[in-house]
């Protein structure tokens, strides 16, 4: 691979990190706006609004960059950084297109999950280096609700790998096939639920609760720093949303791939997007305990039922590799 | 000198400066953000030698759920923000940690450099296959006493948590 490529292909991943996230922002104001008959994102720019994100961008830039003054004050300024890049990194190995990934990893899949276990890190000292009790409290239950749910995350995409015989990613949509949508339908599930966990998104958002702990680790932010909080939630998003499509759904398999290989991959993606923005809609916050309960007596369990059904399949079909 | 070369020697260069920061600083947090870059940088020491897999699973065990532990735990107990004082050790302890750690290194560097040779060795990838057939058939016993090693110590944890507690709640 000459440097020009090298080059090319991280200007790619970096316009893509950029645009991306952006566009599932906007797809969840008008998503939550149409399904709970929200005014507010609706109005901004005339036709269904949708000059709200470009507004609320401009207001981001606008506001001070306050650092409180018993913060630690270096480390308050590099949590934004430390929850952003992981999933930047992290979108690198998602395979786009048959043969195609920015960088085509031989242990893709578990080097997605090491990427994305990076970012907890970036809540966590955000959370302790503001000096504030609720930023304080928000980071440890976002620690708690992490580690609790990394497991299942991990066992599900375990079970996925041990189907295909393969780490990588472009390995796993080749040897997917369609049947595999039922025989791996537990593990998705759990992966799907652990995946909206991880991002601490509602139902699971009790690090960020607003309603008790004012905004958790992001109490302090204001400004950029907190939209870049915001633009690693929506990349977190996009990479988990390519993530499942990639291990559940075949990736940029369909017809026409060879062509339209990378339409597949967009459009499945943003499909999971939809439906972790619906859940986001549909469900109330948990409590604090009842995470924790759901985490270890139920996904947990399920999946490694899964793990264990799919290799009692791997062995009867002499195995897949 | 290769740019692997060079690729290694800034690796285990962040790797060396951050423990070492990580054991000489007063911020009980830092010390313990600072474990972090020392164990990605030798993630990538391990990265650049061709171990993919070590490197990943370093990342993933070692930064993702270790010391996220530790933080987790300082925070739960105290984690003030600035140097803690109280935690400082003494001169004495102090020289004999150093002493201790360099007679430790100097035993390893010994061992270690007269094995390594002078020859460069060819820069192998080790495929996870590879790995895995090792693990799961050569060493799958010793692999299996080591995890019946780490139940017993979680289990043990887990009772001592227990009775300690309980006994805590009776006397009250």
């Amino acid at each position: 691979m000459s440097t020009l490529e090298v080059i090319l292909r991280a200007a790619g991943l970096l316009a893509a990190f950029l645009l991306l996230p952006l566009l599932v922002g906007q797809t969840e104001h008008k998503v939550m706006a149409h399904m709970q008959g929200r005014l507010g994102p609706m109005y901004a720019g005339g036709f269904h609004g949708w000059a709200q994100l470009v507004a609320d961008g401009a207001k981001f830039v606008q506001k001070e960059d306050i650092v409180p003054a018993a913060a630690d004050k270096r480390l308050f300024r590099l949590a934004p950084a430390l929850a952003l890049i992981p999933y930047l990194v992290a979108l690198a190995a998602i395979p786009v297109h048959p043969g195609f990934a920015v960088a085509d990893l031989p242990g893709g899949a578990l080097f997605v999950l090491a990427a994305t276990s990076v970012g907890i890190l970036g809540t966590l000292v955000a959370g302790w280096a503001s000096a504030n009790k609720y930023a304080l409290i928000g980071a440890m239950r976002s620690a708690a609700q992490l580690i609790a749910y990394e497991l299942p995350l991990a066992l599900a995409v375990a079970s996925v790998t041990l189907a295909a015989g393969t780490l990588s990613l472009g390995g796993i949509i080749e040897a997917w096939k369609p049947w595999w949508l039922l025989w791996q339908l537990p593990g998705a599930l759990v992966f799907l639920v652990a995946a909206v966990a991880e991002l601490q998104r509602p139902p699971f958002d009790m690090p960020i609760a607003d309603a008790e702990i004012v905004f958790g680790p992001y109490t302090e932010y204001t400004g950029l720093r907190f939209a870049f909080f915001l633009l690693a939630e929506y990349g977190g998003i996009v990479v988990m949303s390519l993530l499942f499509s990639t291990l559940y759904l075949g990736g940029w398999r369909g017809p026409f791939d060879d062509l339209a290989g990378w339409a597949w991959t967009l459009l499945k993606g943003f499909v999971i997007a939809l439906l972790l923005i619906w859940i986001r809609v549909s469900w109330p916050r948990l409590r604090e305990d009842q995470l924790q309960r759901f985490a270890w007596l139920t996904l947990i369990p399920l999946a490694l039922l899964q793990l264990a059904v799919t290799a009692v399949g791997v062995v009867l079909m002499g195995g897949s590799s | 000198m290769t740019s692997l070369d060079l690729a290694f020697a800034a690796a285990g260069a962040v790797t060396l400066a951050a423990a070492v920061l990580a054991v000489t600083t007063r911020h009980l947090v830092h010390s313990a953000l600072w474990l972090v870059l020392s164990l990605g940088g030798l993630a990538g020491c391990y990265l650049v030698l061709g171990a993919e897999l070590v490197a990943l699973v370093q990342v993933l065990v070692y930064v993702g759920a270790v010391v996220v532990l530790v933080i987790f735990a300082l925070m739960l107990t105290r984690a003030p923000i600035g140097p803690s004082p109280e935690h400082t050790t003494s001169r004495l302890h102090r020289a004999l940690a150093a002493l201790l750690g360099g007679g430790v290194t100097a035993l390893l560097l010994a061992v270690l450099v007269p094995l390594a040779g002078r020859e460069a060795v060819a820069r192998t990838p080790v495929v996870s296959a590879v790995i895995a057939g090792d693990l799961f058939a050569t060493w799958v016993w010793p692999f299996e006493a080591l995890s019946l090693l780490l139940l017993l110590a979680l289990i043990g944890a887990f009772s001592v948590a227990r009775l300690t507690g309980g006994r805590a709640q009776g006397e009250s």
